[in-house]
């Protein structure tokens, strides 16, 4: 779809005389899932709050739906989820959520919201008792109030156990596939991977990468590691078949993915001597580390 | 509309779940009872109703309690979302900062008005059980009640001011007692070194009186004062409140707290969470 929900263009910001975002342009499509990454500070956080409208930009564009951000609008069509989000220790789940429906104007089924989260049985109590995990669910429960556009999810899966952490995904899956657009904030490299259609790389508030998994792997060229243990001499195969040694028993060796046939026919050759095989195609952990540390090289 | 008054709402809930509305109520009762019993001796000597004393008392009594309980609910409005972290969520919907602001004053002056209400109720109705009251000094307990609402409401304003203006909900705890000090003592320390020093020349004349009705704890005692002859001769301050017209104190604390809210809306556009 060409109709862009959540449209981006050329944002810049500044923090007094530091500039923390520098010319960023990016979209969503409805139904799409995008994870923003970055380290720490490279200007995740502020992007979503301008989106908000919770702080000004110093120059671009922003459509939210349409809308510019912070009207009326805007923030109806927004969902958000901040980073560890904490509510009112002294309300109970039911309470708050029912704060936030008649804040947006929807007449939401809270209960079924909150069970779909699987805080059914803790709709009653008070925020206080909760975990941190369970005010991550309500946190998320209140995402899901009165169908949104636009969702942003800050670091949704911080305090988050692994289970929860499938539960949360599925719901976002969900979201997704009723049209929502979805933009993902986080740290957690490997678990995105699998969830997303595309993947924006921030570096010092540059928008460095902005692709699909399979388009950054191509572009970036990495290279599937082997890393063949040896029987008895890691030298002796080292010298027979090239590569870095990198232990008394490991050989690694590194290889396009076009090359990998040709080299692993290399190594059975070899037959006794070598003992076990392990191939590592490259990860998006490789994939942000190689767009993150562009700059250093 | 609906919105401001969901806001007011969950306020009122975290108020009586926190304890506060019960605590201030109990506060504001025995310190009402304990000074209507301890201050009625002179009953006899002046020639009034012990409600009148009592009122008198009370009206002491509120310049610095109103204010106190009034910072203690407001000074974590603002700040205290920002720590929690829930302050940008809040915001990200669709109410306005304006119509949040205005909701949790609304569910605030409430939870005051019921404590100033039992209080000082109370108070009187026992004075009055003891040692009578006439329709002068029941009127003087429907005026002190009133306005010490109005204070409080002040006070509140003063309080979201500061909550927007610091950085965490301790720094505005702090701002909030600095400010309470200023406003309560301070201001009046101030105001009587320089009418001492200067011995009752121009500036006690005619400054001193509208610098005092500008702060708006003064603007309370005076009105409460000015207002009732026998309160006044109770409280022994005629003098400053003869000097002023009757509708100074009056406009002064009926201003402050749209002055307040004003400057407390300022401030909390400026908050970025």
């Amino acid at each position: 779809m060409t109709d862009n929900i959540l449209k981006i263009e050329g944002l810049c910001k500044d923090r007094g005389k530091t500039r923390v975002l520098h010319d960023v342009s990016l979209t969503v499509s409805p139904g799409e899932r995008v994870a923003l990454l970055g380290h720490n500070g490279a200007g995740k956080s502020t992007l979503i709050k301008i989106v908000l409208g919770l702080t000004p930009a110093n120059g671009g564009q922003i459509a939210v739906a349409g809308h510019k951000p912070g009207t009326g609008a805007a923030r109806a069509a927004t969902a958000f989820l901040p980073e560890a989000v904490s509510f009112h220790p002294a309300l109970t789940g039911r309470e708050q959520l029912k704060l936030f429906a008649s804040l947006s104007g929807e007449k939401a089924a809270i209960v079924g919201l909150l069970e779909r989260v699987g805080l059914g049985d803790a709709l009653d109590r008070r925020i206080g008792t909760y975990s941190k995990g369970m005010r991550q669910r309500l946190g998320l429960a209140q995402v899901l109030l009165g169908k949104p556009q636009v969702a942003l999810l800050d670091e949704p899966t911080s305090g988050l156990d692994p289970i929860s952490r499938q539960d949360l995904y599925a719901i976002i899956d969900e979201l997704a596939a009723s049209g929502c657009a979805v933009l993902i904030a986080s740290h957690a490299l490997t678990e995105v991977e699998a969830r997303t259609d595309r993947i924006a790389i921030m570096r010092k508030g540059h928008l460095v990468a902005n692709d699909t998994l399979e388009g950054l792997s191509a572009k970036a060229g990495l290279k599937t590691r082997l890393r063949i243990r040896a029987t008895q001499s890691a030298d002796d195969v080292a010298s027979q078949i090239g590569g870095t040694r990198i232990n008394g028993a490991s050989v690694e060796i590194l290889c396009n993915a076009d090359q990998k046939m040709a080299e692993l026919r290399r190594i059975t050759a070899l037959g006794e001597a070598v003992a076990d095989l392990e191939i590592t195609p490259p990860r998006l952990d490789d994939l942000y580390r190689h767009y993150a540390k562009e700059a250093k090289q | 509309m609906t919105r401001f008054l969901a806001i007011a709402g969950a306020e009122m809930r975290i108020l009586q779940r926190n304890r506060w509305l019960f605590m201030a109520t109990l506060i504001m009762v025995l310190f009402a009872l304990a000074l209507t019993f301890a201050g009625s001796a002179p009953t006899g000597s002046l020639g009034v109703d012990m409600l009148t004393v009592s009122v008198a008392s009370m009206t002491t009594l509120s310049v610095y309690l109103a204010p106190l309980l009034a910072l203690m609910i407001s000074f974590d409005a603002v700040a205290g979302e920002t720590d929690r972290g829930s302050l940008g969520l809040l915001l990200s919907y669709p109410a306005g900062r304006g119509e949040i602001l205005m909701g949790k004053f609304a569910a605030h002056l409430a939870a005051l008005a019921f404590a100033m209400l039992i209080g000082f109720g109370s108070a009187g109705a026992v004075a009055a059980y003891f040692g009578g009251a006439g329709p002068e000094s029941l009127m003087a307990l429907a005026r002190l009640i009133a306005t010490s609402i109005l204070l409080g409401g002040v006070f509140l304003t003063f309080g979201y001011l500061v909550s927007s203006l610091a950085r965490s909900a301790t720094a505005a705890a702090g701002m909030s007692a600095g400010l309470w000090l200023i406003f309560v003592v301070l201001y009046d320390l101030g105001l009587l070194g320089a009418v001492v020093v200067d011995a009752g020349g121009y500036f006690t004349r005619h400054v001193f009186p509208w610098v005092m009705v500008a702060n708006p704890a003064d603007a309370f005692r005076l009105w409460n004062i000015a207002a009732s002859d026998s309160v006044a001769l109770t409280a022994g301050m005629t003098g400053a409140a003869q000097a002023l017209p009757i509708w100074a104190a009056p406009l002064s604390l009926a201003v402050w707290p749209f002055l307040g809210f004003l400057a407390a809306r300022m401030a909390f556009r400026r908050v970025e969470p």
